[in-house]
């Protein structure tokens, strides 16, 4: 099992690789000189070749490549075109803020959409099912910023009460410890920055979280539905185990290895999400701020963000093949599976 | 080599290699299947509906007449911000356009972009999912990783980013939409190839000398078809959603066209002033996006032999 | 009397009809005896079992009768209650011994559940109860295998497991659903000694569906043939096999191949199909497939009547001894 992690974990490296390439290639060589949109309209012809001279952007590709993965391997990401700053230090201001966002997300969706697909396939075809599938559906039609407006429109605009943008009152803000607000608050014992943290995350993440937990209700109802057919289902019934106890411990307990899978994808797909909410919520983490990165042509930025949103994409993937492992004992990760 | 030419089929399983299921017949048993599902037949409904709105608006509009109740692009400041009366349906936005008006103009941005952008993916990824399925060995290693690798990047970002290298504009956003999809389609179809290249009949249309393309066409893709159509139909409500997203963050279709994400996107500063330039754009691509999950959700039912025999 | 059916109907309501998978039947079961429900699939043998277990699952209902066990009828029982009998007064091993258990359990939790959902015991003495038990149904060095999970086992490893499983809190009536079945012929014949095996040494009752005939002249005391929901014939096992008195009986005995029979004939079978369970004809379910057909028995349901011990539903036994294939 060990050797298996290990294993996958060095094959992130060709896949950072290629990610890089890709990133490298679309804003280096396709993209426009980024030199009059940093320096201005207005720059003189020298000065902008100063400014490609001092980035390196006069080299050969290859070589600008080079120089990046060098840099890359000693921890250094270059810096920012705008701030200046190490673009490890511009990534790390704005990260916990998003897989803050993220993770309560997370949590939000698996937790709803496991309870509304359980329910839902154990009452097939009730009302209750009924509903849950509609809301599921409308959960996957809805576009996220949309819902994070209507949220907005709704609870910060009629009734007052959730505020609408930020992470927290800037008065309140707790030491950063962690950079996770929740956390940070607790440490310090600061219970009403924990409160207004809290209050400021439940909007966000809500709209992040609907198409997440529309995805894992799909898919949690369909497997319990498979699962509950299944005969040792039949056989925990024979024995006498009470009903709630067969659909949780034996039913879901076996269910659970796809819907794994779809939190492990959705994972992924929430840090993508994230960059529609960041910008409705004025959530400043690290997905709005990529964004404006992209526009504004800061390459170094963009392309360390990117490498560290697909190796965290990389690592759940591997992360959930780990959960399986203990989720299911007929799954060996063997050399050869590699 | 005596292979006799035997003109019954059940008698040569070499012959019979030529008579596998067409993919006529298999669209044919999934549209019997479809009819029955309620919901499918609700979404086919409402695409077909945006579908008439958008053909008519873009005929009046190559014909110069009007068909709207007014211009979707002509501003009358003296109007802005008027809330939704018997006059304006939706009311009209910051600039005094009509909302009702720009939202049917949007339905044929969003039409078109979504069919256009799954056209661009469905091409490119069914050819490179066929050749690294039918090819094997260093091309199929190549092309495969290359897409696990674009879907190691969250598509919104790999669209943004080819937004920021291309420039706006229509065209740019159906090529960024349609490329990031690619993988999807590649994957089924290379997954399809290799489930289907073993099979005996394939085989068979190899060993009577059969040339790849003709293998492809008459063996293998009648066999993922129906997959491609379901994948195609999901993937233009993703494509819809993503056009919305561009077009929210400023990088999608530019005005003059009625966009509706940049409907959503312009009008944010007024949520709390007029939330109604907030809702009518959003319940447009929510109700076209949703038909088009409630068509594909209807197919892969009709798909799944298991519901078929019902 | 351990266990009283009575008039026991039950039906699957479709939405293209009503199929009645048991229709209106009666036996009784002793301490200790072991009874075998004959028939086909679509005998409605199996709709039985699960009728006494309660594991109906809809659209099927029981629609009338009784089940009493130990006086108490377990089809008025709460679920509560019903929960409480199963997997310990009543127990229940199934055909598929490859997927009757849970595949993500170590077996030894498997069974640790059924003790401890039904005895109050601690957790170190169900373990040591889950291996003596695993030693009495002949698993070698059970306290090893106790880590297992199914998949590492064999299909008769497996079926020992369920059959451990469901003696676990001591059951006074055993229902086997097909326990040979899926297993290769040396595995059943093993199966067969054990359950037998466990008769004695635990004095309980054994209901034993099989569509085997093999299977009932090695284990069961009484016999009870099983045809489209209805009993055919009732008998204990000597009689049934020598003395034969239905049509259907017959003919399922004349299928067996015979090892010693050095004729040429071919193998009998019996001629036509199981009837459409939605469109029974009104008279007696075999008629169109028997060879002794009257017109009478295509209008009228024959009654079941006692003959010398056994029970028979056929028209041709009405006037007595006198009657019969014999006659013939």
């Amino acid at each position: 099992m060990l050797k298996y992690i290990i294993k996958r974990i060095l094959m992130l490296i060709p896949v950072l690789i290629g990610v890089s390439i890709i990133v490298f290639l679309i804003m280096r060589v396709f993209s426009p000189d980024p030199a009059p949109i940093v320096l201005g309209q207005h720059a003189t012809q020298e000065a902008a070749e100063a400014w490609r001279q001092a980035n390196g952007l006069n080299d050969p590709i290859y070589l600008q490549y080079w120089h990046y993965l060098q840099g890359a391997l000693t921890g250094n990401l270059g810096t920012s075109y705008y701030t200046k700053t190490p673009v490890i230090k511009e990534i790390m201001a704005r990260f916990p803020a998003t897989i803050e966002l993220a993770v309560v997300a997370i949590i939000l969706a698996s937790f709803f959409g496991i309870l509304i697909g359980v329910i839902s396939a154990v009452k097939k075809n009730s009302i209750f099912d009924n509903a849950g599938m509609l809301l599921a559906l409308i959960g996957v039609s809805m576009p996220i910023f949309w819902l994070g407006i209507l949220l907005i429109i709704f609870f910060s605009g009629t009734l007052h009460w959730l505020p609408s943008n930020g992470r927290i009152n800037p008065l309140l803000e707790p030491i950063h410890i962690t950079g996770f607000y929740l956390i940070d608050s607790l440490i310090t014992g600061n219970i009403s920055a924990f409160a207004d943290a809290l209050r400021h995350l439940i909007l966000p993440a809500s709209a992040l979280a609907m198409y997440s937990m529309a995805i894992i209700t799909r898919m949690t109802r369909s497997s319990m539905l498979d699962t509950l057919q299944q005969d040792f289902i039949r056989t925990a019934r024979a024995k006498g185990i009470a009903e709630g106890r067969v659909i949780v411990r034996h039913g879901l307990r076996n269910g659970l290895i796809p819907i794994v899978t779809v939190i492990g994808l959705q994972l992924g797909s929430l840090l993508g999400g994230a960059v529609l909410t960041e910008t409705v919520f004025s959530w400043p983490g690290i997905g709005a701020y990529t964004v404006t990165c992209i526009l504004k042509s800061d390459f170094p930025v963009v392309q360390g963000v990117v490498l560290l949103v697909a190796a965290i994409f990389v690592l759940v993937n591997l992360i959930v093949d780990v959960i399986y492992a203990f989720l299911d004992p007929r799954i060996k990760y063997s050399k050869k599976e590699v | 080599m005596g292979i006799k030419h035997n003109s019954d089929p059940d008698e040569n399983p070499l012959q019979a290699a030529e008579y596998v299921e067409k993919p006529e017949s298999q669209l044919k048993a999934m549209w019997e299947t479809l009819r029955q599902n309620k919901a499918a037949v609700v979404g086919l409904f409402i695409i077909g509906c945006l579908a008439l709105i958008a053909l008519t608006v873009w005929l009046s509009e190559l014909l110069g007449k009007q068909i709207l109740p007014y211009d979707p692009n002509y501003s009358d400041m003296s109007k802005s911000f008027v809330w939704p009366n018997a006059t304006h349906w939706f009311g009209t936005d910051q600039l005094g356009r009509d909302l009702f008006s720009r939202i049917l103009d949007g339905t044929k941005i969003s039409l078109f972009v979504g069919v256009a952008a799954v056209a661009i993916s469905l091409t490119v990824g069914v050819l490179l999912g066929a050749i690294a399925g039918y090819r094997g060995g260093r091309t199929d290693a190549v092309i495969m990783r290359l897409m696990d690798m674009m879907l190691a990047i969250p598509s919104i970002l790999l669209a943004i980013a080819f937004m920021a290298a291309l420039g706006k504009g229509l065209d740019k956003a159906i090529i960024a939409i349609g490329l990031v999809s690619i993988p999807e389609y590649a994957r089924i179809v290379r997954g399809s190839i290799l489930s289907v290249k073993e099979n005996d009949y394939v085989q068979a249309a190899k060993i009577i000398g059969n040339r790849p393309s003709r293998i492809i066409y008459k063996h293998i893709l009648p066999n993922v078809i129906s997959v491609i159509v379901v994948r195609a139909t999901l993937g233009i409500s993703t494509a819809v959603l993503d056009t919305a997203a561009l077009g929210f963050l400023g990088l999608g279709v530019q005005p003059p066209f009625a966009e509706w994400g940049d409907m959503l996107g312009r009008a944010r500063g007024f949520i709390f002033t007029a939330p109604y330039t907030l809702i009518f754009p959003g319940i447009a691509i929510t109700v076209t996006v949703l038909a088009f999950n409630l068509l594909g959700d209807g197919l892969r039912d009709a798909l799944d032999p298991k519901s078929r025999v019902k | 009397m351990l266990l009283e059916v009575k008039n026991l109907s039950t039906e699957f309501q479709l939405k293209r009809g009503i199929i009645k998978a048991v229709d209106d039947i009666s036996f009784t079961l002793d301490k200790g005896e072991i009874l075998a429900i004959v028939g086909e699939s679509g005998s409605g043998k199996s709709v039985t079992s699960h009728s006494i277990m309660g594991l109906l699952q809809k659209p099927g209902r029981i629609s009338g009768g009784e089940i009493l066990f130990k006086s108490r009828n377990l089809n008025k029982l709460s679920r509560k209650e019903l929960q409480k009998i199963r997997g310990n007064q009543i127990s229940m091993i199934f055909q598929e011994p490859m997927t009757s258990l849970n595949p993500v359990w170590r077996i030894k939790d498997q069974i640790i559940e059924s003790i401890t959902t039904h005895m109050q015991v601690s957790q170190k003495e169900a373990l040591a109860r889950t291996i003596a038990m695993l030693d009495t149904v002949g698993i070698p060095s059970p306290a090893q295998r106790a880590n297992d999970y199914p998949h590492q086992m064999s299909g008769g490893m497996r079926q020992r497991v369920m059959t451990a499983m469901a003696l676990a809190c001591g059951p006074e009536l055993l229902i086997a659903d097909e326990p040979t079945t899926a297993l290769d012929v040396t595995i059943q014949a093993q199966i067969l000694e054990l359950l037998y095996r466990m008769r004695e040494k635990f004095q309980m009752a054994v209901l034993l569906i099989t569509h085997d005939l093999g299977v009932v002249s090695e284990a069961a005391d009484r016999v009870i043939v099983m045809y489209c929901g209805k009993i055919m014939e009732e008998a204990d096992v000597r009689s049934l096999f020598t003395r034969p008195l239905h049509p259907y009986t017959v003919g399922l005995l004349q299928s067996i191949p015979q090892i010693d029979d050095d004729s040429d004939k071919r193998l009998y079978m019996i001629k036509g199909m199981v009837p459409n369970p939605l469109t029974m004809p009104p008279g007696c379910p075999f008629s169109d497939r028997c060879d002794h057909s009257m017109e009478r028995c295509t209008k009228e349901m024959p009654e079941l009547k006692e003959i010398a011990g056994q029970k028979v539903r056929c028209f041709l036994f009405e006037e007595g001894e006198g009657g019969g294939l014999g006659a013939k």
